[in-house]
């Protein structure tokens, strides 16, 4: 299972505006991200790692070029296909975390559960796998809570738990950390190294060379284009050892 | 989603905004209340024009003086012509075949004295002894004046049901004097209270023979020309002989006897059917206007309800992102915002039929007109606030749904 592509995008562009004044914003680009893996995207502003994580997140298509996402083509989907495809395959964490406010962190993390398709799911089911959610990120004793009562540590992870709620394929992660002070941000990236550890597809978009240290993969882009994608040592090494560790009990 | 989430979704948007809420609703709270008054009003106004109608008895015509073609004008001829007079209606009855009864009614305004009660204008009628059959009324002591009494001038009155009360309690009245105006009379009969006929209060008026008026209650001013000249002239005519023949006999006997030409004459004929038609077109352009009224009032509603459903997908854009973000498709967020101006205008119609309602209750209990509340009245109202709701709030809906997940998570 190791091996399978979660994501594999082949020759994919992005071009804004029309007529002459054209941006490429991505350009040409092919990569693979394989279950499991922990990739972080790093690059300058305008280097097209916002594009890049929009069209992975399938809110935005791309020019030309395909999108296989766990084997499906989404690159040509409407506007209600991909909104099923992020509902079921995508866990969504933002710099502003991005939650609905007035509202509590049950019923934030509630509510990709209530845009379920074929949702068969009782009221009580929803809430069930909720509460496992938010206990998986540490907060059960903050579900009564709204945005407004949370620091911001506690409010990315409701974010997280959202997430992870309805089992996506992948995890999109934005600057998870971009607004947390230094040890807030340390434990949202603890949540995000367990998660990897226990098997989930991360994908960070950061600019943070120490958060990014975190990610066993690191794609740097620069105009539109992989400037390099570099196996992270370090973690590599750290993950082996662990697997070593697993194996040996 | 599922419905029951998208109305608890709605719900709880509209009570985040309790005032401004109302607000937009109060558009259609008016609409939908103008809407259940003015059937109310146009159902009460139909009742009492049918009850008016059956109060005149059957098979009436009327015969009217019409000065149009200037009956006045011509006095100076010193000719019969210049309106109706008393004596066309004996002609009628005598006359005219198919004429079963003639009633011949002249009002007038006097002061009415009995010992220490005065009462100021009163309405006194100069009839002919027909008129309780005609009308439909009942004496319930003593008796009506008969054509001797009318001959005779005969000084004679009978009391409507409530001016007898007031004028005299519980005592008797038959055979008690009254005087109205300046001339005494004696009461000789008291009718059984009738009520309210159309406009017409008949327990508070004072019959009298129609020779009495002619003589002590027309104005002296007019009284050289006036004469013994009469507004208008009952015909109760009999179901066999065909309508059309006794007016035409009608029309020809009066043309000659006023020396006038059918084309040009100096007085009118209609029949129960002509004043019905007439009654039905007022209440109808009545109701006409009333609608147009209401049906502005729904769209300018309406339009209330578009406006903020506009305000609130704009505030709300975050929202619909990260909505958007987590799943919810175009059509996720089109039933949103739909729910919530549907609600809106449900909510507003329930408000609008309850005030509705009271109003007009309040305005049949206390206002001039009398109001009939039509449940299918409420029906339409409500139906139509949903139609307004719908239509109205599909606009910004639609817009809500199309907007781009990606502009819509970076708006602040």
């Amino acid at each position: 299972m190791q091996d399978t592509a979660i994501i594999e995008i082949i020759e994919l562009t992005k071009v804004y505006g029309m007529s002459e004044v054209q941006v490429r914003a991505l350009d040409d680009v092919s990569l693979t991200i394989r279950k499991g893996e922990f990739v972080a995207i790093m690059g300058p502003s305008g280097s097209g790692k916002s594009t890049l994580m929009n069209i992975l997140g399938c809110l935005d298509r791309p020019s030309t070029g395909q999108y296989f996402l766990a084997g499906e083509d989404v690159s040509d989907l409407d506007k209600t296909q991909l909104a099923i495809i992020r509902n079921k395959r995508i866990g969504f964490i933002f710099q502003s975390y991005n939650l609905l406010p007035q509202t509590t962190a049950l019923d934030n993390v509630i509510l990709p559960l209530l845009y379920n398709r074929n949702g068969k799911e009782s009221d009580e089911q929803q809430t069930e796998k909720a509460l496992a959610a938010l206990e998986a990120v540490g907060l059960s004793d903050r579900i009564e809570h709204k945005p407004q009562e949370l620091s911001g540590g506690q409010m990315q992870r409701v974010a997280i738990a959202r997430a992870l709620v309805n089992d996506p394929v992948l995890i999109l992660a934005d600057e998870p950390t971009g607004n947390l002070d230094t040890r807030s941000g340390q434990e949202i990236m603890a949540v995000l190294s367990e998660l990897h550890e226990q098997g989930s597809t991360i994908v960070m978009v950061t600019h943070d060379d120490d958060i990014a240290a975190s990610a066993e993969r690191i794609i740097h882009l620069r105009d539109g284009k992989i400037e390099t994608d570099i196996q992270n040592g370090a973690n590599s090494k750290r993950k082996e050892a662990k697997e070593a560790e697993y194996e040996g009990k | 989603m599922r419905a029951s989430k998208v109305i608890q979704i709605a719900s709880k948007g509209l009570t985040k905004n309790k005032l401004r809420s109302l607000l937009t609703m109060l558009g259609v709270i008016i609409g939908v209340a103008a809407v259940i008054i003015m059937i109310s009003i146009s159902s009460g106004t139909e009742a009492a024009i049918e009850e008016q109608i059956t109060g005149l008895g059957t098979n009436l015509v009327f015969v009217q003086s019409s000065f149009s073609r200037g009956g006045f004008g011509r006095q100076g001829g010193g000719g019969p012509s210049g309106g109706l007079v008393y004596d066309d209606a004996f002609a009628i009855a005598d006359e005219v075949n198919g004429v079963t009864a003639v009633v011949v009614e002249q009002p007038s305004i006097e002061t009415i004295k009995v010992g220490d009660t005065t009462l100021d204008e009163v309405g006194i009628l100069g009839t002919t002894p027909d008129f309780p059959s005609v009308r439909d009324m009942t004496i319930e002591t003593g008796r009506y004046f008969n054509q001797t009494d009318i001959d005779r001038t005969q000084k004679v009155a009978v009391l409507g049901a409530t001016l007898a009360e007031e004028l005299f309690g519980d005592s008797p009245p038959v055979g008690q004097l009254v005087t109205v105006g300046n001339t005494k009379l004696t009461v000789i009969g008291v009718f059984e209270e009738k009520g309210l006929v159309g406009n017409t209060d008949f327990d508070a008026r004072i019959y009298v023979p129609i020779t009495v008026v002619f003589q002590k209650f027309t104005p002296s001013q007019f009284a050289r020309f006036m004469g013994d000249r009469v507004g208008v002239i009952y015909v109760e005519v009999d179901s066999e002989t065909p309508l059309e023949d006794i007016i035409l006999q009608m029309e020809l006997l009066l043309a000659k006897r006023h020396d006038v030409s059918l084309e040009e004459p100096d007085f009118a004929i209609n029949t129960q059917q002509d004043i019905i038609q007439t009654q039905e077109a007022t209440t109808a352009a009545f109701r006409n206007l009333l609608t147009w009224v209401a049906a502005v009032s729904l769209i300018v509603g309406g339009i209330g309800i578009m406006n903020i459903m506009l305000v609130s997908v704009t505030e709300r854009t975050r929202e619909i992102g990260i909505r958007q973000s987590v799943g919810a498709s175009p059509n996720d967020i089109r039933f949103q915002f739909l729910a919530e101006a549907l609600l809106l205008s449900l909510v507003g119609g329930s408000i609008g039929v309850i005030v509705g309602i009271g109003g007009a209750y309040i305005y049949g209990e206390f206002g001039e007109m009398r109001t009939v509340i039509v449940p299918s009245a409420i029906l339409l109202a409500f139906g139509s606030a949903a139609a307004v709701g719908i239509f109205f709030g599909f606009y910004p809906a639609n817009k809500a749904s199309q907007l781009d997940p990606i502009e819509a998570l970076r708006h602040e």
